[in-house]
């Protein structure tokens, strides 16, 4: 078991240096530097001056010493500096990451009691009508947009019932009624999707353990519908379920993005699009890079979690 | 005598061959949501194909009458600018679908290729192939997207190469198991016997193999790839003015005029929600056809 976790945390190391490579590449890519878009608002650049501030930004190095560099400060916890508000990004993300986080909280949430009693029922009812309703539902879930979902919600509240969600972020410790009611719909928006996701797998699984021996056997033994499915089989079939919902929580993220944009939630998603539009550039790398690693460590919990549900999983063979 | 006995027709005794035709009912028949799906796609081709016959006004002419309601003459309406929605819509499938097919057929080939290389070739190659395109599935689909087209900068052809690398590594892992699989049967010893060369292998027994995935993974993610565009789009770092896409149109009305000319919001993600709508369908019922293990799932 330590050999695995070890072995685990090596490659989940190595896939965030490779990370951290690639969005740097990219990052250099684009095009202009930071300098063109500190001094773009000026009109007239002076040559000594771009140079000063290139090497106060250390940008004037060879890429592979500012890679080494940004690693360092990354690793120490220093996201760097925004240059749009004149901050310490950290002091800019911070009361972000709360909002974020109740957003996809609240997403999880739903995805996961709509996807797996809508998995169950599917599995159960296999070929009757309401197999077919519950399976075009989840379908039409992944097929819509979900900040186009988010929109036609908000335009039916305000056509149908005069309702106008607040379009200024709450905080929950001043209301936490109208939070939670601003954050209602966008978590339904983005939850929707998700539970599709774990309608579909929550279903598969179910199917096949359904024809397992040890049900049949409950069958025999006279026991009641809902305790076969819902305790028997459910239970042995949570396993990929369960995987599915934490890859899911990593993948919310890029929900988050055009969902916190369509509600105006200022959440991080949000200020990463913000960041590109105005080229805030070594901020838009170090919260990628920050989405990365919360991605990979929600992966390798998952693995890990896994491993400890089903023993019979081989913990060296990975 | 017994020479006359071959005189029989041969055919009567066989079951009734199929043409393409009987083979497509049968699946409308067995599949009735795929069948659908197929509708919908080929609904789809054909507006992008006689989007010209279909569009009543220019798309992309503005006019002074702005956010008329849908009417006689302006069948969905007009939008801030006086375009008409319409044509606009019709025009956009042309994006969609051009985004959707060049970014999946661009990342799934590449993709394809390295996943065959890394399956065949095995070892030190399998292991770095690998962990690079871990590396590239480390990130949220749009996060990614978000990244490259922001890196190369908002264009049509950028929006597809920086989909297209998103779905690289997906067809990549496809390929890779089902070469993998391959690799093992004892044709393919059989090839090297007769002293097939490793291109040769690779190229002409085994890839023709791993079509079926192949095709399943393509139509899986097409839809994946036109909500991509439309995200990219409607963040304003998809394909720019004045190409008519769908996720631009709903950011413009998703700024002012949404309370006003809800027209604005309802079309173009309908339009959306219905084309990858169709691809799901399909994909699914592809699936279903030519990958008989995860059949019901």
């Amino acid at each position: 078991m330590r050999v695995y976790i070890f072995k685990r945390l090596v490659i989940a190391g190595v896939t965030l240096l490779g990370m951290s490579m690639l969005i740097f590449v990219l990052m250099r890519l684009a095009p202009g530097n930071i300098t063109d878009m500190i001094f773009e608002s000026a009109g007239y650049v002076d040559e000594a001056d771009r140079r000063k501030l290139e090497a106060e930004l250390g940008i004037d190095k060879p890429v592979p010493i500012q890679y080494v560099r940004w690693l360092g400060e990354f690793l120490r916890g220093d996201l760097g500096k925004s240059y749009r508000y004149d901050l310490p990004a950290w002091e800019v993300i911070k009361p972000r990451l709360p909002v974020s986080l109740e957003l996809a909280v609240l997403a999880l949430g739903f995805s996961v009691l709509l996807g797996v009693p809508a998995g169950v029922i599917s599995a159960v009812r296999r070929g009757r009508p309401l197999d077919y309703v519950l399976r075009v539902l989840s379908l039409a879930g992944l097929s819509m947009p979900s900040f186009w979902l988010g929109m036609v919600v908000i335009l039916l509240l305000v056509r149908s019932l005069g309702l106008i969600p607040s379009m200024t972020y709450v905080s929950p410790f001043e209301n936490l009624g109208a939070n939670l009611f601003q954050f209602l719909l966008p978590g339904l928006a983005v939850g929707y999707r998700s539970s599709a996701l774990i309608m579909r797998i929550t279903r598969s699984t179910m199917l096949e353990v359904l024809r397992e021996d040890y049900i049949r056997t409950a069958w025999a033994k006279g026991q009641r519908e809902t305790q076969v499915v819902w305790r028997h089989a459910l239970k042995n079939a949570s396993l990929p379920v369960v995987t599915l919902i934490g890859i899911e929580f990593a993948f919310l993220i890029g929900g988050l993005i055009v969902t916190e944009t369509v509600f105006n939630l200022p959440g991080v998603a949000r200020y990463l699009v913000d960041a590109i539009q105005v080229r805030d550039y070594p901020i838009v790398q170090n919260l990628v890079m920050l989405i990365a690693v919360v991605v990979v460590m929600a992966n390798l919990t998952v693995d890990l979690l896994y491993t400890w549900l089903d023993p019979r999983i081989k913990y060296g063979k990975a | 005598m017994a020479i006359r006995t071959l005189d029989v027709p041969l055919r009567d005794a066989l079951p009734e061959e199929r043409g393409w035709g009987g083979a497509l009912w049968l699946f409308v028949r067995k599949n009735p949501l795929g069948a659908a799906g197929g509708l919908l796609m080929l609904l789809l081709i054909l507006a992008a194909v006689f989007a010209d016959v279909l569009a009543t006004h220019n798309p992309i002419r503005t006019s002074s009458r702005v956010l008329v309601a849908p009417g006689a003459e302006f069948w969905l309406g007009t939008d801030n600018l006086g375009r008409d929605l319409w044509s606009r819509v019709v025009y956009g499938s042309r994006i969609s679908l051009l985004v959707g097919v060049a970014s999946t057929l661009l990342g799934a080939v590449a993709g394809g290729l390295v996943g065959l290389v890394s399956g065949y070739v095995g070892g030190k190659t399998d292991l770095l192939a690998q962990r690079l395109m871990d590396i590239m599935q480390a990130l949220p689909i749009l996060v990614l997207a978000l990244v490259m087209a922001a890196a190369l900068g908002p264009s049509l052809t950028n929006t597809i190469i920086a989909i297209s690398v998103v779905i690289a590594p997906r067809a990549a892992r496809v390929v890779r198991a089902s070469v993998l699989a391959i690799r093992e049967f004892v044709y393919i010893e059989a090839a090297h016997a007769l002293g097939g060369g490793h291109g040769r292998v690779a190229f002409r027994h085994i890839l023709p193999n791993t079509f079926g995935p192949f095709v399943v993974l393509v139509t899986a993610q097409l839809g994946g790839a036109i909500l991509a565009e439309a995200a990219l789009s409607f963040l304003g770092l998809g394909v720019p003015e004045p190409f008519p896409s769908w996720g631009r149109m709903l950011s413009i009305a998703a700024a002012e005029y949404a309370t006003k000319a809800p027209w604005l919001v309802i079309y173009p993600g309908l339009a959306i929600s219905l084309a990858v709508f169709g691809t799901n369908l399909l994909g699914d019922a592809l699936r279903d056809t030519l990958d008989p293990r995860l059949r019901g799932s």
